[in-house]
């Protein structure tokens, strides 16, 4: 027993960021579970159709259902591929998209636990490279997805993989210029700084995010990032209609899974990034002077569980008619406590806030699939090439240009 | 044994494995995900080193942009396994005993300076974006531009040799 409080008295920094990385996996993996059946839903509605409602009420299991599905399907290997490399392809995808995630700090002020600082985030906050290690990780993330169309050996795959790795290398450059104003306006590639930068005074609130002076920068990054994550409109890379699955045409089961989870990682990552770099992170909307938007957090759930409350007892099984008003009944009481507890209200003001601003951006990405078509193949890279990648440009001149002149020509 | 130590040998020996595997795979796309390796390798011993922003470009740069480019190639042409040839004369007597002469006295060297062999202090002059910045931009700014020049030429030339007829 000695043993071991001397061995977490010794290690506490490690023991605590292992800790810290098994939350955050075990939750992203359950927003990813979600975001599928969110998608489905959202799809669905937009053209008129009900979307999954068999499994559970609501289909809410129906994420559940999936994972079963997966784990338990054939896993067939196609003859002639490359064993080593097709194998290593979804995980290198996943590992991938799921390291990104450790850099991203979701709330300024460490919590106090058993007498310990606790960063939000994996990395210490004072990381100086944030926004690079993300753009290393995007540019080592082409290979998952370059090297399963090679390996599967079948020529949709390679088609694929090799549309995906023309399509990322190419919208990596506007990626990277895009975000460059946004830079030059923080002064530091550490993100923690550059949400700071953007509480310009107190009273502004959201006057003062990056997104007003960087609205083309903000399109530009956008664009590129949807791009970068193989999403509609451009999707090119698992083109149904052309190309059966893309680059995972030849995957099954489990690994076919992984591709898909790396997939929705990196849509959360771009919802993070897009937060972070030009809508204030974790900064409230509102100025600091009105208190009572504090309590936000907290009475939002009251009315939201309430009306899962009503939804609930008119559902048409009666096992939805049980569990959805018990869900709700939670919900509002959860919002009732938080609203007797201020210290807690002020604890959870910037992951709220952090995290509703990530919703509404993983909301227009499946608004974009409900909505879009695909760009045809020429289109796609004369849209990189020739619109996204000198618009960032003129972007970074004009932006640095206005720095300097407010300087003063120093 | 300190951590940095530690990390010092797992990530040379990474590279070194990851080199040797370069040359002795004998399928291209594993000779190319061999040198991925090394880059990202290399970029840790940056990191180790204090010198954040050089690891980072060294993945984005080497890791990602340069070596995707020969993955994709290699998987455009769709290159096979590489055919043995026999060891040719000129190897044979010139190469061998130059390469052993070279590694011979590269171990002299480094044989004769011990103490001074281990990962560098973090005292490097090129050690955050800044002072970078401040090399490329301001020490050395003409290099800097002449090579971007070069290599927009280079760009250019590609172009006029690619696009064959008009």
């Amino acid at each position: 027993m000695e043993f071991l409080a001397n061995f977490l008295n010794g290690h506490a920094d490690l023991i605590i960021t292992l800790v810290k990385i098994a939350l955050l996996v075990f939750i992203v993996l359950t927003v990813n579970a979600y975001l599928t059946w969110f998608e489905r839903k959202v799809v669905a509605h937009i053209q008129s159709r009900w979307g999954p409602h068999r499994v559970g009420p609501h289909g809410l299991l129906q994420p559940a259902a999936d994972g079963l599905k997966f784990l338990f399907k054939e896993d067939p290997t196609p003859a002639g591929v490359d064993k080593f490399v097709y194998y290593l392809a979804p995980l290198l995808a996943l590992a991938l998209s799921l390291t990104s995630l450790a850099v991203i700090p979701f709330g300024p002020d460490p919590i106090t636990v058993f007498g310990r600082k606790i960063y939000l985030s994996i990395t210490p906050p004072e990381l100086n490279i944030g926004l690079l290690v993300l753009f290393a990780i995007t540019a080592l993330s082409v290979y998952g997805v370059a090297l399963a169309g090679w390996s599967s050996n079948s020529k949709y795959p390679l088609l694929g993989g090799l549309r995906s790795s023309a399509q990322m290398v190419s919208y990596e450059l506007a990626l990277t210029l895009s975000v460059v104003g946004v830079l030059l306006m923080a002064n530091s590639f550490n993100l923690s700084d550059i949400i700071r930068a953007q509480a310009r005074h107190p009273e502004w609130g959201l006057v003062g995010w990056n997104i007003w002076p960087q609205i083309v920068g903000f399109f530009c990054f956008f664009s590129a990032a949807v791009a970068e994550t193989n999403r509609v409109p451009f999707d090119l890379p698992e083109a149904e209609s052309e190309l059966v699955a893309g680059f995972h045409t030849e995957y099954a089961s489990f690994k076919f899974a992984m591709f898909f989870i790396a997939e929705y990682t990196a849509m959360i990552t771009v919802s993070c990034l897009c937060t972070i770099m030009f809508f204030g992170g974790w900064l409230s909307p509102f100025p600091a002077s009105w208190h009572f938007t504090h309590y936000l957090p907290s009475v939002i759930l009251i009315p939201f569980g309430a009306w899962v409350v009503w939804d609930g007892l008119r559902y048409e099984t009666i096992w939805g008619r049980l569990v959805l008003p018990v869900i709700g009944g939670v919900m509002a009481l959860i919002g009732l406590a938080l609203l007797g507890l201020p210290g807690v209200n002020e604890y959870i003001q910037a992951p709220f806030w952090f995290l509703a601003k990530v919703f509404v951006f993983l909301f227009v990405y499946v608004w974009m699939r409900g909505t879009l078509p695909r760009f045809r193949y020429d289109q796609l890279m004369s849209f990189g090439w020739k619109l996204l990648l000198p618009v960032s440009i003129v972007n970074v001149i004009v932006t640095s240009f206005v720095i300097l002149l407010r300087s003063g020509w120093k | 044994m300190t951590p940095q130590l530690l990390i010092f040998y797992v990530l040379a020996a990474l590279a070194v494995i990851g080199a040797l595997s370069l040359i002795l795979q004998k399928h291209p796309i594993h000779s190319a995900l061999s040198l991925i390796v090394v880059m990202v390798a290399l970029a840790g011993l940056y990191l180790l080193m204090g010198a954040e922003f050089v690891a980072a470009v060294q993945i984005i740069v080497y890791g990602g942009a340069i070596m995707v480019l020969f993955v994709f190639v290699i998987m455009l042409l769709n290159a096979g396994v590489e055919e043995h040839t026999n060891f040719s004369k000129l190897a044979g007597y010139l190469g061998v005993p130059l390469g052993l002469a070279l590694t011979a006295f590269i171990a002299a060297a480094i044989a004769r300076s011990t103490e001074t062999v281990q990962a560098a202090p973090p005292t490097l002059s090129a050690q955050t974006t800044q002072s970078i910045s401040h090399m490329i931009f301001k020490q050395f700014v003409y290099p800097f531009e002449l090579t971007s020049f070069l290599i927009l030429v280079a760009i250019m030339g590609a172009i006029v040799l690619a696009q064959r007829e008009k």
